[in-house]
């Protein structure tokens, strides 16, 4: 059963120089316990879409869906105040930077104890506790001592635990990661990634992923969106994907990879999708 | 012993920071490059691999005399050079140029894409101006950008772009080496293919010399021929593409390459299958 349903997705920013469409008639789907990626390239409109579903994005931006549902529950029509009830609860986000997403001023600690207990409902003793047990969960080694660490004496590998920790401390059903291992190096990335995905067959909650970066796709999806300058090219399994890609977009994007070179050039996603772009 | 001179070689390279102390800690110095031995033919293409913290462009920016060595010998054409003691000739200067991993940090945003392909020749040659701009229009060309963007600023490209421009600007001067440090990181998988292919086409044309600082494996194993692996400051395997590759010796590289995603058709499937497994088992 679909746990997110988006159907026919637009966001359009309000620019000096008039309208500008980044998503174009998206549609996503996640089930209950699946991890979704959906890949693109800068301005392919992935993580804005993403921003929309959360109700992250400024003013500027306005969002018509036909349809975009949690569980049943009619995102559109809600309340903001209804709407944070699910935002940050049930669906839960990390980002790219994770030194930036966390603030300088403020021990992980005290952050991740702040997120108990406005949106778990957890007293401040309860908080410090359950804040222990997850930094022991998503691998944090001294925890006890980290809790009380700033962002800045913390790796950036330790500090995309934290903000793991903060983003599952809700046992949320649906946690959206937007790039999640990019700004770090390969070794932690698989660590990262390791995790990610050790804690959604745990607990059951389904994953997003977004990512520009195909080997993280194949290493962690179970079904892949390719999203292209605001439009959806392709959605299938990850393995059809991989095996036999339908769209000349996806064709592309993965003959460019420089492992998969098989002679002294690279072809490059233009000399594919010169023709046409059509989804 | 080949009979051409290598373009750089570096023997038992070293680079201290030292860092001051406080009240609390004592002043202490920091090795962040531990004596480190390489060499670069014409034409050819060596890697420096390695995290952030190995030292790796620590090192780049010894070999682009930007930075001076703290101990051992750099080679330039076979003449050894130290920027620590000396003041770099403008020959030397024009031999070695450097680009960097950000295409929108390393332009000057007050600065038009003609002048920023000027000014090398201007402050390091005697050329005539109308033959500064003649030779800045035909670089441009070779990178691949149309002539009228001579007269544009570069808020005005996109990330490829830019890293073509930084690409035209340290080839103005004829150098035998470029120093390029993480030049693709920052760019779209479509656009880095494009950036990749440049090089390559200019590596052939120029006879350059590359010496190619990277994170990333695959682009390594795609343009590589000598690879250097750095792990804290040292270098822990070192050897030709293939060699390398074939049988990493070294266990933080077989790490190394073990965390490095694949895209290959039958891991996927094998993934799949575990995990279709453990799910049956927990139903």
């Amino acid at each position: 059963m679909a746990l997110l349903t988006i159907r026919n997705l637009t966001v359009r920013f309000a620019t000096s120089t008039g309208s500008f469409t980044a998503v174009d008639g998206i549609d996503v789907t996640v089930d209950k316990g699946e991890v979704l990626a959906i890949v693109g390239e800068s301005g392919s409109g992935k993580s804005v879409s993403m921003l929309a579903a959360m109700g992250l994005l400024p003013d500027t931006a306005s969002v018509t869906a036909d349809e975009m549902t949690f569980d049943g529950h009619d995102l559109l029509a809600m309340t903001p105040r209804q709407r944070r009830r699910i935002i940050g609860r049930q669906i839960t986000m990390i980002f790219q930077e994770p030194v930036a997403s966390l603030n300088p001023s403020f021990t992980t600690g005290y952050q991740i104890e702040e997120v108990l207990r406005f949106n778990a409902g957890l007293s401040k003793r309860q908080a410090r506790a359950r804040a222990l047990e997850l930094y022991r969960q998503v691998g944090i080694p001294e925890p006890e001592e980290k809790l009380r660490s700033y962002p800045h004496q913390m790796s950036g590998g330790q500090c995309q635990r934290v903000m793991i920790a903060m983003a599952i401390a809700t046992n949320p059903r649906l946690l959206i990661a937007d790039e999640p291992t990019t700004a770090l190096d390969v070794t932690i990335q698989k660590q990262i990634l390791d995790l990610l995905m050790d804690l959604q067959e745990k607990t059951g909650m389904a994953l997003i992923l977004i990512t520009h970066d195909m080997g993280v796709v194949a290493q962690t999806a179970d079904r892949v969106q390719v999203q292209y300058k605001g439009r959806k090219m392709e959605e299938a399994d990850v393995l059809t994907l991989f095996e036999a890609p339908s769209h000349p977009y996806t064709r592309a994007l993965l003959s460019a990879l420089p492992e998969n070179a098989t002679g002294d050039r690279l072809p490059t996603v233009g000399s594919f999708l010169e023709p046409e772009v059509q989804p | 012993m080949s009979a051409e001179t290598p373009v750089v070689q570096g023997r038992n390279l070293i680079r201290d920071y030292h860092v001051p102390g406080s009240l609390t800690r004592a002043a202490r110095t920091v090795r962040a490059v531990k004596g480190i031995s390489f060499s670069v033919d014409r034409g050819k293409t060596l890697a420096i691999v390695g995290e952030s913290g190995s030292g790796k462009s620590t090192l780049a920016r010894i070999i682009a005399l930007i930075d001076p060595a703290s101990g051992g010998e750099l080679m330039i054409d076979g003449k050894p050079v130290d920027i620590g003691k000396a003041r770099l000739t403008r020959e030397m200067r024009s031999k070695v140029q450097m680009v960097f991993q950000n295409p929108y940090g390393s332009l000057n945003p007050r600065q038009k894409i003609g002048d920023v392909l000027m000014e090398p020749l201007a402050l390091n040659t005697d050329t005539p101006a109308a033959e500064r701009r003649r030779r800045a229009e035909e670089m441009l060309a070779k990178v691949g950008l149309p002539p009228e963007v001579f007269n544009r600023y570069p808020h005005m490209f996109s990330g490829g772009q830019r890293q073509r421009i930084a690409i035209a600007r340290a080839l103005m001067l004829n150098p035998t080496l470029l120093v390029l440090d993480e030049p693709v990181s920052a760019l779209d998988l479509s656009v880095q293919a494009q950036v990749l292919n440049l090089l390559a086409d200019l590596q052939a044309e120029f006879n350059l010399a590359y010496v190619f600082i990277s994170h990333d494996l695959s682009v390594v194993r795609y343009i590589a021929d000598e690879v250097l692996v750095m792990h804290q400051g040292e270098a822990v395997e070192q050897g030709s593409r293939e060699a390398v590759f074939a049988a990493p010796r070294h266990p933080y590289t077989r790490e190394l390459f073990a965390a490095t995603p694949v895209t290959d058709v039958a891991s996927i499937r094998a993934r799949v299958a575990r995990r279709q497994a453990r799910r049956a088992a927990t139903a």
